[in-house]
């Protein structure tokens, strides 16, 4: 199978999958005891008016044409009004995508920054004590619930020392810069905004460490796991004979073909990371579509909430279609199994 | 791994047992060698013993929660809310005059009993799934299959939230939640032991005898299927733990009063600086609960797959 033929299965099973997704979603709603109609008119509307409303969204129609109407509003981009603040659930989404997006590519940095060398220490030094410190460090990091860390890194590093800012985005004395990206730090870079840049970096810190490190647990676990596999491959061993130094052995021959499976777990983290910036956000007041999930369930506002679920699982579905056809262009193994 | 047919070797062909005792045979075979095999692991890795140690001290304490608890984890006692551990109380007290020991301690249960039930409904639905789907192969399979590619599809978390919000935020609702994203897991698991299994000698001789297929899954395949559900079950149940007690620190699993760790965490949130006790201890319970079952998932996959096995 060449390349492209994987990439359009494989884009065809997404697409396949997106579309369950849909249907799941929708069956939601429908198990929904609320009244949309009620929640729209109030209870006292008269009855009109109802059986109007009723007609207008679809609501009198068999299910499988109510699916269909659904459907195409999604095709459109529709998702619904939020009761929360009126407003179509898709601008909702819009304005707090790119806070998470930021927030998730900021603990990625963290996760890959540390997650790879630990585990190339671990490796390298299996048994001796860099292999314990790292391997300790990684299964606290899978172990531990990142809300409590969160609260005491909060409590510890901005309530009692003050060196790092509090939750937020930016302090409340930083005028935002020009909107661009709607990434807070994108944007100041852009812009040429270094005062806003250096608030915003400053506030990113303590989130993207905390839900960067459940993800470099996981990524310090494979990499050793899978650079001791390789290191004992003849290749490897040619290498040495030939008088490579051991720097070049791990580096240049080993490292490329374990991180294979590297890649992999930075695909299969995004799920867990999507699930942690809704904690993780929740306590720093980051203003993504984590918590926006959180407010919009605490106010029982389902358009709001079905919107959010469906693009999370979208997003999600999307980022592991990208991680298997970058596997497999990798490793062309993969594409004949 | 466990469930490799018996037959090793000609050695072992000699020793074989006539055709007619074929079907018990094998089976109890499986089970020894990979009791055995579990052992050897742990006694090679003080890490998951470490693990098992952990669990079973947890699993203790959820037994015998009302021995171990200083007091009814709900009594208040507003006169004396904040006081810091001492040696009447030593996890100390909340801001309601509750002892947090005790909280805690009945606590163990309501997690134990979350992690297990969530691992068990997925065993149970994903085996029936996925033996469903290898067994009959063809519209079964693909149908079934492609159910687990929708449900792979939401993170747990997220789809928890979305039915807390749907029905109301409880406990049961966000376990059936997490249950409902764990079983996809567990069903192609299944399904891949069912389709290795499904053309293995003592199958064909079962349908030889003229057994019924419901009578061949339920008595053949599954036993000498499951075991590597088991090992991931066992590395599952640290993260839900973990999601189940995030659920309630977010307000959408376990409701107050109930003794909760994640509910816990939450309420000495305000607190934390001060009367750090009240959101520490059960947060530490968290921690060990969850790192035992990490440990101990680690250890049983380590033996029980070869391949990661030659890593160590």
């Amino acid at each position: 199978m060449t390349l492209l033929q994987y990439l359009v299965r494989r884009a065809g099973l997404t697409a396949f999958v997106i579309f369950g997704i849909t249907l799941v979603t929708f069956v939601l709603t429908h198990v929904v005891p609320a009244d949309p109609v009620v929640s729209y008119l109030g209870d006292h509307a008269p009855q009109d008016l109802v059986v109007t409303a009723r007609h207008q969204l679809g609501l009198d129609r068999p299910l499988p044409a109510q699916y269909g109407i659904y459907l195409r509003q999604l095709v459109r981009g529709n998702l619904g009004i939020s009761i929360m603040d009126n407003r179509p659930v898709s601008a909702d989404l819009r304005q707090y995508l790119p806070a998470t997006v930021e927030l998730a590519t900021a603990a990625m940095v963290v996760a890959i920054a540390i997650g790879v060398p630990a585990g190339i220490a671990s490796a390298v030094y299996k048994d001796a004590w860099p292999d314990h410190v790292a391997r300790i460090f990684a299964l606290a990091g899978t172990s531990l619930p990142i809300f409590y860390l969160a609260l005491l890194l909060l409590g510890v590093l901005y309530v009692r020392l003050g060196v790092l800012p509090g939750p937020g985005q930016l302090g409340i004395y930083t005028t935002p810069p020009q909107p661009v990206t709607g990434m807070v730090v994108v944007d100041a870079l852009l812009t040429g905004d270094w005062l806003a840049l250096r608030d915003a970096l400053q506030h990113l810190i303590l989130p993207a460490a905390v839900l960067g490190y459940y993800q470099t647990g996981l990524i310090t676990r494979m990499t050793r796991g899978s650079l001791l596999e390789v290191l004992r491959q003849d290749y490897v061993r040619t290498a040495r004979a030939k008088g490579v130094s051991e720097r070049g052995v791990v580096l240049r021959h080993a490292l490329r073909n374990a991180l294979l499976p590297t890649v992999t777990v930075v695909g299969l983290a995004f799920g867990g990371l999507l699930s942690g910036a809704v904690l993780t956000e929740t306590i720093f007041a980051w203003p993504g579509i984590g918590r926006y999930a959180t407010n919009s369930v605490t106010n029982v506002d389902i358009p709001a909430v079905l919107g959010v679920t469906l693009v999370i699982a979208v997003i999600y579905s999307v980022a592991n279609l990208a991680v298997d056809v970058l596997y497999a262009y990798l490793d062309p193994q993969i594409r004949y199994t | 791994m466990s469930h490799l047919p018996s037959v090793r070797s000609a050695e072992a062909l000699k020793d074989a047992p006539p055709p007619g005792a074929f079907l018990r045979w094998d089976r109890r075979a499986g089970e020894q060698s990979s009791a055995r095999l579990v052992w050897t692991a742990f006694r090679r890795s003080p890490l998951a013993l470490a693990g098992l140690v952990i669990v079973a001290a947890f699993v203790g304490i959820a037994v015998l929660a009302p021995v171990l608890a200083i007091q009814n984890p709900l009594a208040q006692d507003l006169n004396r809310r904040l006081l810091a551990p001492s040696e009447t109380h030593p996890f100390g007290l909340d801001s309601l005059g509750r002892d947090v020991l005790s909280r805690v301690v009945y606590g163990a249960r309501i997690s134990v009993v979350s992690g297990v039930s969530v691992v068990t409904a997925a065993i149970f639905f994903g085996t029936t799934a996925g033996t469903a789907a290898g067994w009959h192969g063809g519209w079964w399979d693909e149908a079934l299959m492609r159910l687990t590619d929708m449900f792979l599809a939401f993170p747990p978390l997220v789809l928890a939230m979305a039915i807390s919000a749907i029905l109301r935020p409880s406990l049961t609702n966000a376990l059936i939640a997490i249950a409902i994203t764990s079983w996809p897991s567990y069903a192609r698991l299944a399904r891949a032991q069912t389709l290795a299994i499904r053309p293995r000698n003592y199958i064909e001789a079962a349908k030889a005898q003229g057994a019924r297929d419901l009578a061949i899954v339920l008595r053949h395949l599954i036993p000498n299927a499951i075991a590597p559900l088991f090992v991931q079950a066992t590395l599952d149940i640290g993260g839900i733990i973990l999601t189940a007690a995030g659920l309630a620190f977010i307000g959408f699993g376990a409701q107050p009063p109930t003794p909760e760790w994640g509910l816990l965490v939450s309420e000495g949130r305000s607190f934390l600086m001060d009367q750090w006790w009240i959101a520490t201890f059960p947060a530490v319970a968290i921690l060990l609960l969850v790192l035992g079952f990490n440990l101990l998932g680690d250890g049983v996959r380590d033996v029980l797959d070869p391949r990661l096995r030659k890593v160590g």
